[in-house]
């Protein structure tokens, strides 16, 4: 797909305003690149690369590492099943072959319409709420065969339910609103000095002997 | 999706709750509600340090023995302690990416309670004069990093992060900032790795002690959702508050997350050291028993990194010592109840293939042993067992952690407990915790194995030459 668009583009530049060395922005960049495309596109590195300072290749050796960035296209809903311990140990491997089932394909399959893509996932921090699963990172907790079967037709279909979930690569739909004028403190590393409060241990202390 | 919370939360009755007064209440992420609601006033923990001097805040902090909630249980005020004086900028990183299987407590204390993860947040910028916090939050959790984010902008409006805070000299930037999808970024410095924009592997310690030389190798404190969450309420409250609940070594409580086999799953704060246990999983205020009556098979005290622990263990206390003593840890206040319908080696392979693909690759041992770990588990699983593998297992175990490894003690097996933690031969505990599910299985369950391997009736249909498909 694509470059950033100039919106993405200048929200892109106040995300790497708030850091002290831009590099750091890296990670939160290819989020906003894969919620623009649904994925992180080989272009789309290219200009977070230009954005942090740096190659392409870092982009990607540092994109390559996390299992959220997919650098090729996915459905446009991923069926991340979990079964790691709490859910397994209450049903969550019949929840995934049933899926896998329904859906005609292997964890880590796209289904032939792109609708869904499905993966066999760990822990996703909803232990109480098992069996759990999530889709494009919501949560769906208690889930059961009707649930899921139910799940899967709104999915495909891309009704019901479905209407619940962003594209996929969207994450947080509130953004921190921090720009360039609300930062205190941002400078590199290196021109830093003790902060001002920090004096208060020194007046303390006079002030004790 | 609805906004009502569907977990079971709620605490002892008997003791305050410090960290989940406003678990239950609605709105608690808005400010006004914070201000208003809980077991403090919203702000008052922040207003009442910047009363003192940084100093100050920091010895309140080591006097309470604020142990932190990560896994480690170092204390915080300690902690702060190492930062190396005359080092600047100093740098404050919020351990928010929460991953460790059965453990959710920190995702709750985000969604729900953001303003006083805020708060703690900023206590500890002011105490070691740090210029900047940086919000390090999971990056499967979207809805916390919406109530985060939220919660900044609140704050942002009311003066209360950014320039001049509260009117006073004090400035720090809270930077809020998320993961993508790996574990092993809740080891700090594989967490400051990745706020650099890398890979997310660990550093060696020492040299790599983040007080010392954290992100951009300047001194960072790193610390737990939960640990900082303690802190407005030991500020408001006072440090004798604080030391009244729990015991002398462990104060205050902890949040544990509660799954598997109970009636009544959910995240319960308990004052630490006066619980045990069997109080967990069948008093009714937490557990409420196991489901359908079953009987207790195993536990696991402290998240998929902790060794197991068997019925004989179930009065002892929840408190860092004890369990560590009794061969285990309650690292993350994840506890993950099963019972006697549990497939040992299933449970086993399902926690040591969470290992196997969260491995970082960094180290030989580690990257390498995980992964035939859970080759050889899976082969079992499906029918190909060989005899020799149970051995193997523990043969491969043993090259990721040395010598006796952490157990709890059998009597009816002639096996005393080995004290917490393993020995390892890799930078961080990743590797040596996928051998805690092998040896606590093998040990105590070493007969379902050998039938996993040698009885045709357990042997899956395909894997037995039915003219399955060969999948």
């Amino acid at each position: 797909m694509a470059r950033f668009t100039p919106e993405n583009e200048a929200l892109a530049r106040r995300i790497v305003a708030r850091y002290p060395v831009p590099k750091s922005a890296t990670i939160p960049l290819c989020h906003l690149a894969q919620e623009q495309d649904g994925h992180l596109a080989t272009d789309a590195m290219e200009h977070v690369a230009e954005l942090v300072g740096c190659t392409p290749a870092e982009v990607l050796g540092t994109a390559s590492f996390y299992e959220m960035f997919k650098l090729h296209p996915v459905g446009r809903y991923c069926l991340n099943i979990c079964t790691n311990i709490s859910c397994r140990i209450v049903g969550a491997a019949d929840l995934l072959a049933r899926a896998e089932e329904r859906l005609g394909v292997r964890a880590g399959g796209t289904t032939a319409d792109g609708q869904v893509t499905l993966e066999d996932v760990e822990c996703i921090a909803a232990c109480t709420e098992a069996p759990a699963l999530q889709v494009n990172y919501r949560y769906v907790e208690r889930v059961d065969a009707d649930l899921l079967d139910a799940l899967i037709d709104d999915l495909r279909a891309g009704t019901g339910r479905a209407e619940e979930f962003p594209p996929h690569g969207t994450l947080g739909l509130v953004r921190q609103e921090l720009g360039p004028d609300d930062l205190a403190n941002v400078t590199p590393p290196e021109q830093q000095v003790e902060p001002v409060w920090f004096a208060r241990n020194a007046t303390a202390e006079e002030g004790a002997s | 999706m609805s906004d009502a919370p569907a977990e079971r939360t709620g605490g002892s009755g008997d003791t305050p709750l410090i960290v989940s007064s406003r678990f239950d209440v609605p709105e608690a992420h808005t400010l006004d509600v914070y201000r208003n609601s809980g077991s403090f006033p919203g702000y008052a923990g922040l207003a009442a340090a910047l009363d003192r001097t940084p100093d100050e805040v920091r010895e309140t902090v080591a006097s309470a023995t604020l142990l932190g909630r990560g896994g480690a249980g170092f204390p915080a005020g300690v902690k702060w302690g190492f930062c190396p004086p005359g080092v600047w900028p100093r740098y404050v990183v919020v351990n928010g990416d929460e991953s460790e299987p059965g453990t959710f407590k920190d995702r709750l204390l985000m969604e729900r309670d953001p303003h006083q993860l805020i708060e703690g947040a900023l206590v500890a910028a002011y105490a070691i004069g740090a210029a900047q916090v940086f919000l390090y939050v999971r990056g499967e959790m979207p809805h916390a990093q919406e109530r985060i984010a939220g919660a900044l902008n609140e704050a942002l409006a009311a003066g209360l992060v950014g320039r001049n805070i509260m009117g006073t000299d004090f400035s720090v930037d809270v930077v809020l900032h998320w993961g993508a999808g790996a574990y092993i970024v809740g080891e700090e410095t594989a967490l400051i790795e990745s706020l650099e924009g890398n890979r997310g592997m660990p550093r060696l310690k020492p040299p790599f002690f983040p007080a010392a030389k954290g992100l951009y190798m300047q001194p960072t404190i790193v610390n737990n959702v939960e640990t900082l969450s303690n802190l407005p309420w030991i500020l408001h409250h006072g440090v004798d508050a604080y030391r009244a609940v729990g015991t002398e070594t462990s104060p205050g409580t902890r949040l544990i997350a509660l799954s598997g086999h109970v009636r009544r799953p959910g995240v319960y704060e308990v004052p630490q050291g006066t619980t045990t246990f069997r109080d967990l999983f069948h008093d009714d205020r937490y557990g409420g028993g196991i489901r359908d009556g079953n009987e207790l098979k195993m536990f696991i005290p402290g998240g998929a990194s902790a060794p197991w622990f068997f019925p004989e263990q179930i009065d002892l206390p929840l408190e860092a010592k004890p369990v560590g003593a009794a061969g285990s840890m309650l690292g993350s206040g994840a506890v993950v109840v099963m019972d006697e319908t549990t497939d040992a080696v299933e449970a086993c392979y399902s926690l040591v293939r969470f290992f196997a693909r969260e491995s970082c690759g960094k180290c030989t041992p580690c990257r390498e042993g995980t992964t035939w770990e859970e080759k050889i588990l899976e082969r079992i699983l499906e029918g190909h067992g060989r005899p020799s593998d149970i051995d193997l297992l523990l043969d491969v175990a043993d090259n990721i952690s040395p010598g006796p490894y952490p157990v709890a003690a059998d009597p009816e097996h002639g096996l005393e407990a080995v004290p917490f933690p393993p020995k390892q031969t890799t930078i961080c505990p990743l590797g040596p915790s996928s051998v805690a599910p092998i040896t606590s299985a093998i040990r105590r369950f070493r007969n379902e194995f050998e039938a996993r391997i040698t009885r045709r009736d357990l042997i899956p249909v395909a894997a037995a030459g039915s003219g399955g498909d060969g999948v």
